[in-house]
């Protein structure tokens, strides 16, 4: 018999330490940090980010409201107050680990898109105009080149 | 609740008397924490409880205070041991449940949820015989609460369907449920 290699799926888990996307509720589409685990249904969170728009406070969140991330603090003790947190949360560079990850980047575009004036709506339309063809051309070139 | 909204119940600190005459010009003051929804509902059960404990009713008594108790640390993750007796449709029990909460409140609103769940009882047909925080770990009984308590507790969320927002009646592929 053929040896077959079974992976264990890497699961995110929801433990101390985990970093969460709120999905409903007043601090929706703001990241928080689980700080304890109330029970199978509810967490503590905490997000003292260092951007004073993105803060947090500390309050018990459904899970049904979160999306787990693939981010966590390592070493975060359990119940550990907002001061540590915040130091942590500062050392782990969260907040620019967020920046850089494709959801966050594709949110901030997608919030840009949806208050860009008529006028900004008709230049972004000729840009992309204009990327497309220079991509066609380009094809168009490398096929000419293959078919030859 | 710690998101700012009150929550259904509010934990009172009542304390009342018989009313003075010549016979006793200062009675005994008795004092009572009670789980009710607002002043009113506290008053009657604080009558209702004196009236089963000593010979003393509204007709005769009058309440000297009525204040909310706050919880002490409403962000810190508590255990509670509540001792309950309660009415059932053949007779009367006496229960001990543990509950994971934030404050006292909650965990009585939890209790009330819960024996609403499972035994069918009223808000009327409960006492609340005592509410204690269990600060030792060793000293919670309950296997459900228990399970909270180990080192490094870490789980998975398994099977989770996607939001509702722009969601169709029908769809057109099957939803991932792997988050």
């Amino acid at each position: 018999m053929a040896d077959i290699d079974v992976k264990v799926s890497s699961w995110k888990l929801v433990e101390v330490g985990r970093l969460v996307l709120i999905r409903s509720g007043p601090f929706e589409g703001k990241l928080a940090a689980i700080v304890e685990i109330v029970d199978h249904r509810r967490v503590l969170v905490d997000g003292p980010s260092t951007e004073e728009q993105k803060i947090v406070p500390r309050h018990v969140l459904p899970l049904a409201h979160a999306t787990l991330t693939h981010f966590t603090i390592p070493q975060l003790p359990r119940a550990a107050g907002t001061g540590p947190v915040k130091k942590l949360w500062a050392k782990n560079e969260i907040d620019g680990k967020w920046a850089k990850s494709s959801f966050a980047q594709r949110s901030e575009r997608s919030e840009r898109r949806k208050n860009l004036s008529d006028f900004e709506r008709f230049k972004v339309l000729r840009l992309r105009k204009q990327a497309r063809y220079e991509v066609q051309k380009s094809h168009a070139k490398a096929r000419a080149a293959n078919k030859s | 609740m710690t998101d700012g909204f009150p929550g259904r119940l509010t934990e009172y600190q009542v304390i009342g008397r018989h009313l003075p005459n010549e016979a006793n010009p200062t009675p005994k003051l008795y004092r009572m924490r009670i789980f009710a929804p607002n002043t009113v509902v506290a008053k009657s059960r604080f009558w209702y409880f004196m009236a089963q404990l000593r010979k003393l009713k509204k007709a005769n008594g009058e309440i000297v205070s009525l204040n909310v108790i706050e919880e002490k640390r409403p962000l810190k993750v508590k255990n509670f041991g509540i001792w309950i007796r309660y009415d059932s449709r053949s007779g009367t029990h006496n229960m001990y449940k543990e509950f994971r909460e934030m404050s006292r409140t909650d965990a009585v609103e939890a209790l009330y949820q819960d024996m609403a769940a499972r035994h069918r009882s009223r808000f009327g047909s409960i006492h609340i015989l005592k509410v204690v925080e269990i600060d030792n770990n060793d000293s919670i009984r309950r296997p459900y609460i228990k399970q909270l308590l180990q080192k490094d507790l870490k789980f998975p969320l398994p099977h989770r369907a996607g939001g509702k927002v722009g969601k169709k009646v029908f769809a057109y592929s099957r939803p991932s449920t792997f988050a």
